[in-house]
């Protein structure tokens, strides 16, 4: 093994542990400071997200939510694009998938709508990143600016829409109207009456996200189109060379990407919600980036990530209602912490585990 | 300078390292500057450093010979202390020591001049030089003592440079000069040299011996790598030769010769002619008329050049690197956009002002070993296999629908890898891993496999070691052979020379000149300089 090369476990799976630790240690440290016993809230915390059905219920539709945005934002990377922009794509492409629903949930079944619906959210979702694709490819924007600029353009847009245009008439909230039965994708806490979901929201998006994370894996590492993607995001030189067209995968790699946040309105707006309504993304685009980052880009530590961070959502709504001293706001500080152990500090303790590593494997060569 | 009056001073295990002169070490010192015992090294199941003894004496050019993949720079970086040798022990001025890091490596007189240069372009020589040795928090003082030190460094060693000038405005020969005077700056005493004529013209090359000489004469070690064997015999000492992790012998360079050092090296006697069989030369393949072509800056860089390549022949461009071959190449092999000018393949014209796309070169039957395989011809990332196909990769036997078939890939890359026997042979393995010369037969293999009518190649045996170099040189010969046209780019002469049917010279982006192998190297030479265009102004 070379000097710098960890085995893919230690990549894999004990770094993003030790970050993950690192980041429990100081959460611990903020909840000592307050107060409370680090112990208890990690208890609490744990036991609201996995130690009951409706809890796990929850988890799992939380970590639904972002292993689209974690793959949204990993596909990108994989062409060394930096995709800020799902929370916006998420939102828009919500408003694909409530106009399917809209359109057809009074005549058909749902599993009538449902393919209409992931083509909505697809589509919207991949034409609301196209125009920072095409700026970025024709014009040089950075990618990074404009996808953000256009999660605020998006945030207007669905105001405007939703209080304007497809608010019912005669109601207040800024909503559409509920969809029929023909609109809504079945809860499991439905189909699988035997498990205990309680009165959980989560629905059959988690299998579409699952479904859509094997398409994630074989287009990213076993189709031409990925291959090109890969080669322009590890060398946009060696692209060029071998006669890929920069713009082309820069275009289609973020219409993908686009598509795959647009499809997050499958779980809220057709899943839970049965209706879109206003910031129904609610900061899932960019704990995305996150996901993507903690899961190296590879759908299976995409969905590992996401139901960490499904647990800490879950978990930390009940740690919040369970221990009043520790609000809501301080549920953000620990989920910050792990973002930032996981994310921005993500090659912390890199070099001392290579150092580590390096030595003992000089030692077992002497040996 | 003072040499030994005698022999009987030296210790016995120096005495091999003495050349007739006997200056090989100072007066007053019979203690090598450098001596490995037993030093090992492996990455997984790679052995790349095998027991290596080596002793290296005060005050003398040493060289290391060996191809790519012996394991020469990985005993350097064990020196410089970016490795940790396995087991064995190091010796510096007899004294046994450990190499932890470079900074250890520094303050025990080691320098390192890199074969890629460790410099920041938009800084000054002087702000270089003192980089990372600055000494105290306000950088004026620092500045100043270096101001003197440089000046003294470089009347004490005949380097004389701008201390104000941009590293990255100067000539590569200059800039190795920084990395040397940077060296010398911290101290160094043993100063080792990874392939520094890599970049160098011929005659930037003759002036870094002439400063390695001097830097000898004022007692400094030189530990020179490399794998040319003609340097080995201009300016060192005495050389060792590795081989596949072992160091193989050792030498008095004044006792050897270069035939015997190729053999050591591949452990077989090596043709250094490459024999050339009469081929009928058939019709043109390859038709270029008046190429311009802009660099992103807008300078122009290749100037109305036109040239054809007919079948079976080789159309060599000679030139110093940076005379507008790498702007020429790009944008025949449709990566960078022309300004103008046409280009004629395959029966078919194609205005290159308008096409600019590799894919379609690629189609129409061109292929390309770029000159730069870490840079363009391959994904380091991407393992073996993957590399295979760059460029390729749309093609149908690679595919099933549009998904690739990795089986089909995998089973095509066994079979080049044992074709241009490639070493290690795994199709897994990412390309960063294998040695340049194994990295040059995978981008070779997939260019050639693909049986194009015309072949672009760049520097072809940049960086290669020797068994490389002639299994590549036979290739090119393989295809003339077989009736395709091959474009030849080479800064280095002799290949251009014995492997060329026609050639070209270019300068400042203009053709300067055409003639044939049987051109001297002074003629050559000359035309390099873009003397031609010289006198023609003058008059």
């Amino acid at each position: 093994m070379s000097k710098g090369q960890l085995p893919r476990w230690v990549d894999y799976g004990l770094l993003p542990a030790l970050n993950l630790i690192a980041a429990f240690i100081v959460s611990g440290l903020v909840v000592v400071v307050i107060g409370e016993d680090p112990f208890e809230a990690v208890k609490w915390l744990v036991w609201g997200a996995l130690g009951y059905g409706e809890g796990v219920g929850y988890t799992l539709y939380y970590a639904t939510n972002f292993i689209f945005t974690g793959l949204a934002v990993a596909v990108a990377f994989h062409a060394g694009l930096f995709n800020i922009g799902g929370e916006g794509q998420a939102y828009v492409g919500g408003l694909g998938i409530a106009i399917a629903c809209l359109a057809l949930d009074r005549f058909v079944p749902w599993w009538v709508t449902l393919p209409f619906a992931i083509a909505g959210g697809a589509l919207f979702g991949a034409a609301w990143a196209f125009i920072p694709a095409y700026l970025q490819a024709k014009r040089g924007s950075h990618i990074v600016i404009t996808t953000i600029m256009f999660n605020f353009i998006a945030s207007a847009l669905m105001v405007y829409l939703l209080s304007n245009v497809l608010i019912p008439q005669g109601t207040m909230s800024p909503s559409t109207r509920n969809f029929e039965a023909g609109g809504q994708l079945p809860l499991l806490r439905n189909v699988f009456t035997t498990l205990d979901f309680g009165q959980s929201p989560v629905n059959l998006a988690f299998f579409i996200a699952l479904v859509v994370c094997v398409v994630v894996w074989l287009l990213i590492w076993h189709t031409k189109l990925g291959y090109e993607i890969r080669s322009f995001g590890a060398n946009p030189d060696a692209a060029a060379y071998a006669g890929i067209s920069p713009v082309r995968i820069t275009v289609v790699t973020m219409l993908i990407s686009g598509a795959l946040a647009g499809l997050m309105g499958m779980n809220v707006v057709m899943g839970e919600q049965t209706r879109l309504l206003l910031d129904f993304a609610g900061g899932a685009g960019f704990v995305g980036i996150a996901v993507a980052l903690m899961g190296r880009g590879h759908p299976v530590g995409i969905i590992l990530a996401s139901l960490l961070f499904g647990l800490l959502y879950q978990g930390g709504a009940e740690l919040a209602f369970e221990i009043p001293t520790i609000s809501r706001d301080m549920i953000v500080v620990i989920q910050a912490l792990v973002i930032l152990f996981a994310g921005a500090l993500e090659h912390m303790f890199r070099p001392a585990v290579v150092a580590f590593f390096d030595r003992f494997s000089s030692e077992t060569a002497e040996a | 300078m003072v040499y030994f009056e005698s022999r009987n001073e030296i210790d016995a295990q120096v005495i091999d390292l003495i050349d007739q002169k006997g200056r090989a070490t100072v007066a007053g010192s019979n203690v090598p500057a450098i001596e490995l015992i037993g030093v090992n090294k492996s990455f997984g199941p790679v052995h790349a450093n095998k027991d290596i003894d080596l002793v290296v004496g005060k005050g003398s050019i040493h060289g290391i010979i060996g191809e790519n993949g012996a394991g020469k720079s990985t005993l350097m970086s064990i020196l410089y202390g970016f490795y940790h040798a396995d087991s064995g022990t190091i010796k510096i001025d007899g004294k046994a020591t450990t190499i932890p890091d470079s900074k250890s490596a520094i303050s025990q007189g080691i320098g390192m001049v890199h074969q890629h240069f460790m410099l920041v372009d938009p800084f000054t020589v002087l702000e270089n030089v003192v980089l990372g040795a600055e000494g105290g928090a306000l950088l004026k003082d620092g500045v100043a003592n270096a101001r003197r030190e440089l000046k003294r460094l470089a009347d004490e060693y005949d380097m004389t440079i701008d201390p104000d000038a941009v590293v990255g405005e100067l000539p590569v020969g200059l800039q190795q000069r920084v990395e040397i005077l940077k060296a010398l700056y911290r101290g160094a005493d043993i100063l080792i040299l990874d392939e520094p004529t890599g970049v160098l013209t011929p005659s930037e090359a003759d002036h870094l011996f002439r400063i390695l000489r001097v830097l000898r004469d004022q007692g400094k070690t030189v530990l020179l790598i490399t794998h040319k064997l003609r340097e080995i015999m201009d300016v060192t000492d005495t050389v060792s030769v590795m081989r596949r992790g072992e160091m193989v012998a050792s030498r008095k360079t004044a006792q050897t010769s270069m035939e015997e050092l190729a053999e050591l090296m591949v452990g077989r006697s090596v043709l250094l002619e490459v024999s050339k069989p009469d081929v009928e030369v058939g019709k043109p393949l390859l038709k270029v008329e008046g190429l311009n072509v802009k660099d992103e800056r807008g300078v122009r860089r290749v100037k109305d050049v036109s040239f054809e390549v007919r079948a079976g022949e080789v159309l060599g461009i000679a030139g110093v690197s940076g005379n507008g071959q790498s702007e020429l190449m790009a944008a025949l092999a449709g990566i960078t956009r022309a300004e103008s000018g046409s280009m004629e393949l395959a029966g078919q014209k194609l205005d290159l002002s308008e096409v600019h796309d590799a894919a379609q070169m690629r189609d129409r039957g061109m292929s390309h070993v770029p000159e730069d395989r870490h840079r363009m011809g391959l994904v380091n990332k991407f393992s073996e296999a993957e590399n295979s196909i760059l460029g390729y990769h749309r093609e149908s036997k690679y595919s099933k629908g549009m998904f690739l078939d990795k089986d089909a890939i995998r089973k095509e890359a066994k079979e080049r890898i044992e074709k241009y026997d490639i070493r290690p042979p795994l199709t897994e393995m990412t390309a960063a891993k294998f040695s340049g010369g194994n990295q040059q037969k995978i981008v070779l293999a997939r260019e050639i496999e693909c049986n194009p009518d015309v072949l672009l190649i760049g520097q072809p045996t940049r960086g290669v070691d020797i068994g490389a170099i002639e299994y590549i040189h036979n290739r090119i010969m393989d295809m003339r052979a077989q009736g395709k046209a091959v474009l030849l780019v080479s800064v280095e002469l002799d290949e251009i020379r014995s492997l060329s049917d026609r050639i070209i010279v270019m300068f400042d982006g203009n053709v300067v000149g055409e003639r044939g192998p049987e051109a001297t190297e002074q003629d050559l030479g000359l035309l390099m300089a873009g003397v031609n265009q010289e006198a023609a102004e003058l008059v």
